[in-house]
Order: C-alpha cells, then sequence, then structure tokens
C-alpha cells in the first residue's frame, strides 16, 4: 500500500511550511489559499506532516495509483 | 535529499538583527515596516503568499530556534480556528491603529514623547538607553517606540508558542500570514 499526504483544506493557513520541506515538490501553495498535494508526486514520507504548524496534514494509505 | 539554499533563505538573519538593533538605537524600528508593506503588496499584485512562503525571516528564526528548543507539540483547535485568527488580526490591527494614533498625538503636540516600549500591549518597559538623540521630530521617534514594542511582542509570543508547540506556531497566528490570506480568498475566488 502506497501512503500518501491529506490535508483538510479549510483549515490550512497557507503559510508555505510544507512546501519548504517537501523533497518530492509533491505539496504547494494554491493561489496563497491552501495547500495542494500531487498524488502522483507524493512519496508519503510524512516530513510535510512534520513541518505543518497547525498539524492538519495527514498519512493516510491509498491503493497505488494504477 | 537537502533543498538548495537561496539567499532568502538567511533573511532570518536580518530578523534576528532588527530585534537586537531595537535595543542600541529605536529608529531603526521604521525598517520593521517591510515585513508589513511587502507581504500585503505581494498579495495584491499577485505574489499570493510569496513572502509566507519564501521571505519572511521570522519564521525562518522560528524553525532554525524550534528545531533545538521546541517541544514539537500538536498546537491546541482553537489557535488555528477562524475565529482566533481573524479575531487576532482584528485586535492586532486596532493595536496598531492606536499605536498610529499616540503617534499622531505627539505630533500634534498633545503629548509628549514617551522613551518606553509596550510588552504584550500592558508592561512598559523603560527604553530610554536606545532612544535616538537625532535631530528629528519626537512623532518620527514615538513612532518607533511604539512599532517596535509591536515587533517585539509579537516576536516573545511566537517565541513562546515555538517553544510550547510546533516551531513555526505563530504562522498560524500571524496577522500578516491572516491577512494575505483574506487578501488571495478574495483575489482568486474559484
Amino acid at each position: 500500500m502506497k501512503k500518501t499526504a491529506i490535508l483538510e483544506t479549510n483549515s490550512c493557513v497557507s503559510c508555505g511550511c510544507c512546501e519548504k520541506s517537501c523533497p518530492r515538490d509533491a505539496i504547494a501553495v494554491y493561489n496563497g489559499i491552501y495547500a495542494k498535494v500531487e498524488q502522483e508526486l507524493c512519496i508519503g514520507c510524512g516530513l510535510c506532516v512534520k513541518a505543518c504548524p497547525a498539524d492538519i496534514i495527514s498519512l493516510r494509505e491509498v491503493s497505488s495509483i494504477g | 535529499m537537502a533543498k538548495k539554499k537561496n539567499w532568502y533563505d538567511y533573511l532570518w538573519i536580518a530578523s534576528s538583527f532588527y530585534i537586537l538593533l531595537g535595543f542600541f538605537n529605536i529608529l531603526f524600528a521604521w525598517v520593521g515596516l517591510i515585513c508589513f508593506l511587502v507581504p500585503f503588496i505581494m498579495s495584491l499584485t499577485g505574489g499570493k503568499k510569496g513572502y509566507c512562503n519564501r521571505y519572511c525571516g521570522r519564521g525562518q528564526l522560528f524553525s532554525i530556534l524550534g528545531k533545538r528548543f521546541s517541544k514539537n507539540l500538536p498546537i491546541p483547535k482553537w489557535l488555528y480556528s477562524k475565529w482566533f485568527r481573524y479575531g487576532f488580526l482584528v485586535f492586532f490591527m486596532t493595536m496598531f491603529a492606536n499605536m498610529v494614533f499616540s503617534t499622531y498625538l505627539v505630533f500634534s503636540g498633545v503629548n509628549t514623547l514617551r522613551e518606553g516600549v509596550t510588552l504584550l500591549w500592558s508592561f512598559s518597559l523603560p527604553w530610554h538607553f536606545a532612544a535616538s538623540a537625532a535631530p528629528i521630530p519626537d512623532w518620527i521617534k514615538q513612532f518607533a517606540f511604539g512599532f517596535y514594542s509591536l515587533m517585539l511582542t509579537s516576536t516573545l509570543l511566537g517565541l513562546v508558542t515555538m517553544v510550547l508547540f510546533r516551531p513555526r506556531t505563530w504562522c498560524v497566528y500571524c496577522p500578516m500570514g491572516t491577512m494575505t490570506q483574506l487578501v488571495c480568498k478574495a483575489k482568486y475566488k474559484d
């Protein structure tokens, strides 16, 4: 099972901490409003989970993308 | 894999110097207006939240200090709730307006210059050691004392929440961050 980052968009403060922490550039702040994860790029390393000051990112298992 | 560092990754040095310089000459406080104006102008002119995401030296400073001093505990939910973030923004801006009014009172001659810094909007500290002897109008000095009070207070709040929770907890309720996000929400509404 592949892991991927998932975030609560409504609570995102768009600080960009997750963006800086991601080694794959898989997460970025969209239009300054909230962060968005590119599922195809995300390797589920969890660095963004640790970096998020609001604790709104978590890792979920997803069936591998075909 | 570590990302390549850019010049703006070192802006935490400027932020540290800013706080230090306020102990030597209060007029340096004026430089802090950059942290107010640049994010706001950037958000209005298509730069979105680029200031928070790249150039915020204070955020970088909390990241660095947080590696050593933060307990790295989850923050309470109310701290990132909308009512708290927007409430803090309104409170902060009210205090800013109050400080501008105090400056006006000195400008108009109603009040005399008060060489002090107010921490957490409550505790007055004598700050005459950093007073400037420059032959400039008193209102310029009064604004510097008032603005430095705001900057020192917000740095202190950021440091306390950095220790108690995550390194960059300040970013969650930073008034400038909340304001620029509101600008982006208004500008780029789906």
